[in-house]
């Protein structure tokens, strides 16, 4: 339904000063047909929301654009029922940015661009209000409350307790036949609070009782996930035996080199299809429904570690593979059992010698997937040695660093009075068995001067945890892109977010690691962690409900939508999409779970056929805003050049450029763009063909340390415009006209930069040779 | 879905815990004391291990914030007192004048009306700053501020008429208010310990010792520098560096815990530096490098692989002044070798820890342990750095967690 738009224009802030406000308004009127057009000098004063409101009650305007300040600082004032606010930034993006100097030589030409500017803004924003199409949040029938929480360990456990405390019911799901994990394997726990000096009792019985006690919680011990299908708020979730093969078993899609043959050609369809089938034979079809599902809402992911198992061949300097030569596990597992005794000979043992890094003087890192665990284990069980051999036993700790941060460090204080534990920076370059039937380890450049040796009857590496998914999917899921987390290569194999200020955030919707398997933790992190995963679970279930998205468009109750007449079934989007939102039939339809999509607008981008859009984010109002810029095509100082700016990054960083009075050239138009991933080289050949004479992209970094939001959004950009660039140069454009630029939200200094030094090249080329045609 | 949430704190934390309550639905309040939300990390020109900027992530939040009804924020806001309990609390705060209305966020002509200047605390002083102001270039909310000495003074009358109408109100009075919440998330934060209490380490008494979140603001674009690190005497780029990391920190006589983030902050600092000059040396003077798990590792790794990064294992015990002009000798105790060793150098940079606020500020009400960190109890939730001393991931999850705490305890008083 077509719009009534009003437009008000914002005259304060040097806005009347630069421009022009009388032909604004008249472009408005005349040329863009509004028939409400008002002025206002404090638009944003109550004042200014009264009129803007009183249009909407009295005049019935349901499309309210304000050519004003950047869209940034507008928020919640002129929030109104069903009415659509589009904010230009005439102040930012056009005055603050294009400051006119009248004593220039150029004064005038430069009003008359910086004029068209603003025209060109004001065409653009009421063109993307009269595009933008009300929109139905996508509702389930019904969204499941249960959550699924992988792991009984210290992590699982708590949180089913701290799902159950919010009031949800939770599925537990542990491999072992018992709960409890590593946490209940240990003889004692680090103390988290005064008194530092005491070793507390483990809390993971304590924790079985609770989860056991509680009718919140169901639990499955000697089960593993065989699949997960579907999607937040309808998981369906295969259960299987332990160990055991399943034809509910997750499918493996083919790898990229699978796909190819002995020459590194691609394969047809139909013998990947059968390279695929031999794969998982015996295996159900993705998209098949097992009938005997456990139906749960979300997930939390908390299967923990495993301990570090040196190789046979592995620390021959520090003698492993002697039997009294034993990792802090073996040594957790001794000391559960009683007084800790010497694995050789079962005599009780007197002094060990505890090892940090097993690099010698080499190399001073810790063991692979140690942590600051790692230093508070030896910490911990130096004081084991101590409690059974009060008299007698020696404690060595031999260390490159002492990884005790925050209050940790009282503990490993309090454990330095103690005239039976040694500690001391060292270098460990050897340890042998000596003739009395112990072991001596050899070290170097340590505290107490030189290099030492010390005989002791063990001697304990403090290797790491290594985090379940490194070797193994364990969520399976059942979709298109295959069982496994992304990205775990990133990241040592932990199921860990590559966001800092967002750590739930994978490339997963609905789940939600936590524990040792995200990265390596002490109990008290874990079970913190713990509360955090299972409050995003919940929240994805809300979210599911209301049928809006989860982090980060939370506000955002649209979602894509697809014209599937004319679907070529490409697979574009199935495959592109970060977050394997979309799954497919057999003929490669794609199917999409609105609770899994992030709403990024990457299919969007993907589509050739431009068939996927949503309803307030569409390719229609996008390609609308391009062709509302008038393109003059008789001007050659009147070039044009298209931005495409990521909304959260590049945006804001021009915004601040602006703000400091930097400049760039007021022949660019940019537009905000919820993701570069979500920009159609549709929108570039519009541009292209209408006459623009250069499209630029600014998109956030990607790699490994990649600040996309959407993670891969920029980077599939740089591919697309590069596959553009080269289909306009066959039709005689020039590839160099299309780029696309790496940015940050602080780059603000670099951003001008970069939109001058592309335009100088855009001159350098000349006019876009289509222009006027 | 009953009853609110107050989110004591702006920062980091106290945004996430806040944003993630009021994605489940409930009503937050968040009551910060400085006059724009972010803290300490709008602070920082960039987080470790990625090398990313804060304010990317804080752009996200904020737009959570906008486009969400159920929170409601306070700047420049005191809590004065908490009483009631899990369920039920009454919490009064006091709301200090602004000065200013939320049209004023371009303040350049009131700005220019008066030349009255003072240090910018943004900036830890080391630029000045007008009466009349935008707290930093990305503050949220975008509303200047204009200090109360401005308003006794005669400038807060020139600068009112200087800016358009209705802009600035030199009327507005401390207002208290009472909010009826059912839960705390106490996410009060940190301050950089007090580098002049160092007595050995010299700070105020050297031009060119600096503490590192000094080093931060010159980093950033946005800093007074620029974006340079430079010597404060001489305003020059430092051709070597050096890190006096444990500044207060595992120290009985200052913090007796690790401040936990400052070996990667200087690891990070160090890139800085990297990148700022070939030819900078950079000496890191510590007790143990504290860079625990795979990506702190890695990320140290990375940076002792730069031969212009030296790492010398001894606490640093005495500072004096240096041979060249601004120069400064630290001197540390060898823990391997024995004895002294003394590096002169053009810039020190005491890597000082972070101090929770309730070592200096208490709310009443509200219990501390005996380092100032916020002690829990039913309905009062410390979450980030009010809790324990830690790094920007772990607060994130941190304050997730207290705001599932936060909504246990309502769900729990609805019964």
């Amino acid at each position: 339904m077509s719009k009534k738009v009003g437009l008000y224009i914002y005259t304060g802030d040097g806005i009347a000063e630069a421009l022009d406000i009388d032909d604004l308004v008249k472009l408005a009127t005349d040329d863009l047909g509004l028939e409400i057009v008002r002025t206002h000098s404090d638009l944003y004063s109550p004042e200014g929301i009264a009129m803007v409101k009183q249009d909407v009650e009295k005049e019935g305007v349901d499309g309210v654009v304000l050519a004003g300040i950047s869209p940034r600082y507008v928020y919640r004032a002129f929030d109104f029922p069903g009415v659509v606010v589009e904010n230009v930034s005439l102040r930012e993006m056009v005055v603050w940015s294009h400051q006119v100097n009248p004593d220039d030589e150029n004064a005038d030409k430069m009003k008359e661009h910086v004029q068209e500017l603003a025209e060109d803004y004001i065409r653009m924003g009421v063109v993307k209000v009269q595009k933008n199409e009300s929109t139905e949040p996508f509702k389930m029938e019904q969204v499941n409350q249960r959550l699924l929480i992988i792991g009984g360990g210290v992590t699982g456990m708590t949180a089913a307790l701290e799902a159950a405390e919010a009031g949800y019911e939770s599925l537990v799901v542990e491999r072992e036949s018992e709960l409890g994990g590593w946490a209940a394997k240990l003889r004692k726990q680090v103390p988290i609070g005064p008194d530092y000096s005491c070793l507390v009792s483990p809390i993971a019985q304590d924790l079985i009782n609770k989860v056991k006690a509680n009718d919140k919680i169901v639990v499955k011990t000697n089960s593993e996930i065989a699949r997960i299908a579907q999607f937040p708020g309808e998981y369906r979730v295969s259960l299987k035996e332990t160990g055991s093969k399943s034809e509910w078993d997750a499918p493996v899609p083919l790898t990229d080199e699978e796909k190819l043959d002995e020459k590194g050609n691609e394969l047809s369809a139909e013998d990947q299809k059968k390279i695929y089938d031999e794969k998982n034979e015996g295996r159900r079809h993705y998209m098949d429904e097992d009938p005997n599902a456990e139906i749960c809402g979300a997930v939390v992911l908390a299967s923990g570690w495993k301990p570090y198992k040196p190789a046979d061949d592995e620390f021959p300097h520090l003698a492993w593979g002697d039997p009294d030569v034993i990792t802090n596990c073996q040594l957790e597992e001794i000391a559960k059992k009683g007084k800790i005794v010497r694995p050789s000979d079962g005599r009780e043992v007197k002094s060990i010698a505890f090892i940090q890094s097993p690099g010698g003087s080499k190399d001073d890192s810790d063991f692979p997937y140690a942590s600051a665990v790692t230093s508070l284990v030896s910490l911990k069980q130096a004081k084991y040695l101590r409690e059974d051999q009060p008299k007698d036993g020696r404690s060595y700790i031999f260390y490159e660093h002492m990884r005790t941060p925050g209050q940790y460090e009282y503990f490993y204080k309090g454990l330095q009075d103690d005239p039976g534990i040694f500690l001391s920076k060292g270098d460990v370059t050897k340890v042998e068995k000596n003739s009395s039937g112990g072991l001596t380890v050899n070290v170097d450049n340590t505290l107490i001067g030189g290099s030492i040796s010390v005989e002791v009857d063990l001697v304990v590496l403090a290797t790491g945890m290594v985090p379940t998914t490194r070797d193994d999917a364990v969520v399976n899921l059942a979709y298109r892109q295959g069982p496994a987390f992304r990205d775990l290569d990133l990241f040592g194999g932990y199921c860990d977010s590559n966001f800092i200020c967002f750590p739930y955030e994978t490339r997963r919707t609905g789940i939600y690691a936590a524990g040792g398997v995200r990265r390596s933790m002490t109990i008290e992190e874990s079970m913190e962690d713990a509360a955090g995963a299972t409050l995003k679970a919940i929240q994805c279930l809300k979210a599911a409900e209301e049928g809006h998205a989860v982090h980060p468009r939370t506000w955002d109750f649209d979602y894509p939508h697809f014209y599937f007449q004319r679907c070529t079934q490409c697979k574009r989007c199935t495959e592109e999409c970060p977050f394997g939102a979309l799954d497919d039939d057999e003929k490669g339809t794609p199917k999409l779970n609105p609770s899994r999509c992030r709403r990024c607008g990457t299919c969007m981008g993907a589509c050739p056929e431009r068939i996927i859009s949503f309803n307030d984010y569409s390719i229609d109002m996008v390609g609308s805003m391009v062709k509302a810029i008038e393109v003059p095509d008789d001007d050659e100082d009147k070039l044009r050049l298209l931005i495409f700016a990521c909304e959260n990054d590049a945006y804001p960083a021009l915004d601040m450029a602006a703000r400091k009075g930097l400049s760039w050239t007021p022949l660019a138009r940019i537009i905000p763009v919820r993701c570069l991933g979500s920009v159609n080289v549709a929108w570039v050949k519009d541009a292209m063909s209408s006459g623009i004479d250069g499209a630029l992209l600014l998109g956030c970094k990607f790699g490994d340390d990649y600040q996309c939001h959407f993670v891969k959004g920029s980077e599939l950009s740089k591919t697309r415009m590069g596959n553009v660039a080269e289909s306009l140069n066959s039709l005689g454009i020039e590839a160099e006209r299309v780029k696309m630029e790496q940015v940050a939200i602080d780059d603000y200094k670099r951003i001008p930069e970069i939109i001058n030094g592309f335009m100088d090249e855009i001159f350098e080329l000349g006019p876009n040779p289509f222009k006027g045609f | 879905m009953s009853g609110s949430i107050l989110v004591v704190g702006g920062g980091f934390s106290g945004v996430t815990a806040a944003v993630e309550a009021a994605e489940m639905g409930y009503n937050v309040y968040i009551v910060e004391k400085e006059s724009y939300l972010g803290g300490r990390v709008a602070q920082l020109n960039k987080y470790f291990p990625k090398l990313c900027p804060p304010t990317c992530g804080l752009e996200i939040n904020f737009r959570r914030i906008k486009t969400n009804p159920k929170i409601t924020f306070y700047t420049m806001t005191e809590v004065e007192s908490v009483s009631g309990g899990p369920g039920n609390f009454s919490v009064q705060i006091k709301v200090n004048p602004r000065y200013t209305t939320p049209q004023c966020n371009n303040c350049v002509s009131g700005a220019e009306a008066v030349t009255t200047e003072v240090p910018n605390e943004f900036n830890f002083g080391m630029d000045m700053r007008k009466p009349l102001y935008m707290p930093n270039p990305m503050a949220f909310p975008n509303q200047c501020v204009l200090d109360a000495s401005a308003v006794s003074s005669g400038d807060g009358e020139k600068i009112k008429a200087a800016m358009p109408s209705g802009h600035i109100d030199l009327d507005q009075k401390p207002e208290i208010l009472n909010l009826n919440v059912g839960a705390i998330i106490m996410a009060t934060g940190w301050n950089p310990y007090d580098a002049t209490k160092i007595d050995n380490l010299c700070f105020g008494k050297y031009e060119n010792i600096v503490t590192n979140m000094m080093v931060e603001r010159m980093a950033s674009p946005s800093g007074p520098t620029g974006g340079k690190i430079v010597r404060p005497s001489d305003k020059e780029e430092p051709k070597t560096v050096g890190f006096v990391q444990c500044a207060g920190s595992r120290d009985e006589n200052h913090l007796n815990y690790c401040s936990y983030i400052c070996c990667m902050a200087t690891l990070k600092q160090a890139l800085y530096l990297r990148e700022q000059s070939e030819d900078v040396e950079v000496y890191v003077f510590y007790i143990d490098i504290r860079s625990p798990g795979e990506r702190y590792e890695k990320f140290y790794k990375r940076v002792k692989g730069d031969a212009k990064v030296h790492f010398i294992k001894g606490k640093v015990a005495e500072v004096r002044g240096g041979s060249s002009p601004g120069g400064v000798v630290l001197v540390a105790e060898d823990t391997i070798g024995g004895g002294k060793i003394e590096k002169e150098v053009d810039l020190a940079v005491l890597a000082t820890g972070m101090q929770p606020t309730g070592a200096t500020v208490q709310i009443p009400g509200i219990e501390y342990n005996s380092d100032g960190f916020v002690v829990p109890k039913e309905g009062i939730i410390p979450c980030g750095c009010a809790k324990r001393p830690i790094d920007v991931v772990s607060s994130a999850q941190s304050a997730t967690a207290a705001a599932l705490k936060a909504v246990q305890t309502l769900v729990r008083r609805a019964g």
